[in-house]
């Protein structure tokens, strides 16, 4: 990025959830459901002493992409980290339940998911796993109408439950700060080691699990600038794709194989992920 | 966490219903809904516990100050310095409009 571009862009990171949504939905048309002033709080997070956000910290936007009728869910990060409990969850899972019932009724509504997500509030435990289990279904039922596409820009990241929400996603789009995986950094620091994973070593994290990593595995379809206008043109662009032929998670028997070559015993360099994905990474 | 209600004499209810902020590390969330004519009430929710003598101070100079319209305002505060307190306060009322969004 030269310096007149810089200037010029609007960096979509540094929005907020519901700004996020504004930047990709046709101007003018967003409407907001379930919105703050409905008073759909968390009724369990301040009986732990931890401060609500009125939102829940999910927006749900309605309206359109390129003229079609879209939902996009945000997740705001800032909030707890962007984890999701009932109140969040049940949000995200009742609008993709709702896109899905639009599509059988003939109104063909995809959703944007915007990903910036810790997984489950650990707070909300089993309510929040519950929800996250209902988001799943709920993407493969939509994504046989229209498709589901996710975004995780940065700098949060996705991961949890919610990392397999975006391996369930039609396409994935992803951002240099993006990071993408089932167990965040420390967790993984906590339990295999600091000398197997060291959690504060910022290259060593996002060679393994950053956005230009997943892209070069064929874990994510579209590499983008942290450009709103970027994000939005490719966002438009995999929508008027429709339904991929075949989604990713319905190869999993070609990843299956792709891991039975992997030599445990061997400590994994970015580059050896790369070559055992590389087969099956898609154009 | 704490709880803490503020109560200041008003005008007539603010015209529209305004959210500015976040619940994230130093910042807070502002809700402002119209409240009855003659009143604003402040419900403030704070992760940090002892400081109402600084909530106390710093609400009753901003709407102490001059009339303003009335409103039914939610703080959901999240470890905000007065600083960020002031500017969220200030961009709550921009968006209800200059006159602190009274009904004319």
């Amino acid at each position: 990025m030269n310096h007149a571009s810089l200037l010029t862009r609007e960096s979509f990171i540094e929005l907020g959830a519901r700004a996020r949504a504004h930047a990709l939905l046709d101007p003018g048309s967003f409407r907001e459901l379930a919105g703050p002033f409905d008073r759909l709080v968390s009724p369990w997070l301040e009986r732990q002493g931890v401060v609500p956000q009125a939102d829940d910290g999910v927006v749900v936007a309605k309206g359109r992409i390129g003229g079609q009728p879209t939902v996009v869910l945000a997740i705001e990060g800032a909030f707890q980290g962007g984890s999701l409990g009932e109140v969040g969850g049940a949000k995200i899972a009742g609008a993709l339940e709702l896109a899905a019932q639009d599509n059988r009724r003939g109104v063909p509504t995809r959703a944007v998911i915007l990903f910036e997500t810790g997984g489950v509030r650990l707070q909300e435990a089993n309510l929040g796993l519950a929800a996250i289990a209902d988001i799943h279904a709920a993407i493969v039922d939509l994504r046989r109408y229209q498709p589901v596409v996710g975004v995780i820009a940065g700098t949060v990241g996705c991961f949890g439950g919610m990392s397999i929400a975006a391996g369930l996603c039609s396409y994935l789009v992803v951002t240099r700060e993006a990071r993408l995986g089932l167990n965040g950094p420390q967790v993984i620091e906590q339990e295999a080691g600091v000398a197997e994973y060291d959690s504060r070593d910022r290259p060593f994290i996002w060679s393994f699990t950053g956005g230009e990593q997943r892209i070069a595995t064929g874990l994510a379809d579209r590499y983008v600038e942290d450009d709103s206008d970027a994000i939005r043109a490719a966002v438009q662009a995999l929508l008027a794709g429709g339904v991929p032929a075949a989604h990713r998670s319905e190869r999993y028997a070609h990843y299956l194989q792709c891991l039975a070559e992997y030599d445990p015993a061997r400590q994994p360099e970015p580059e050896t992920v790369r070559a055992i994905y590389a087969p099956g990474a898609k154009s | 966490m704490e709880q803490l209600q503020f109560e200041y004499p008003a005008g007539a209810p603010a015209s529209q219903r305004v959210l500015v902020g976040v619940v994230g590390s130093g910042d807070l969330e502002v809700m402002v809904e119209p409240g009855t004519s003659g009143t604003t009430t402040i419900h403030v929710t704070t992760s940090v516990d002892g400081y109402g003598k600084v909530w106390d101070a710093q609400l009753s100079r901003v709407f102490g100050a001059g009339p303003r319209a009335a409103m039914r305002i939610r703080i959901h505060d999240f470890g905000a310095t007065p600083g960020v307190v002031g500017m969220r306060l200030a961009e709550a009322f921009e968006a209800l409009g200059t006159d602190g969004g009274e009904q004319s």
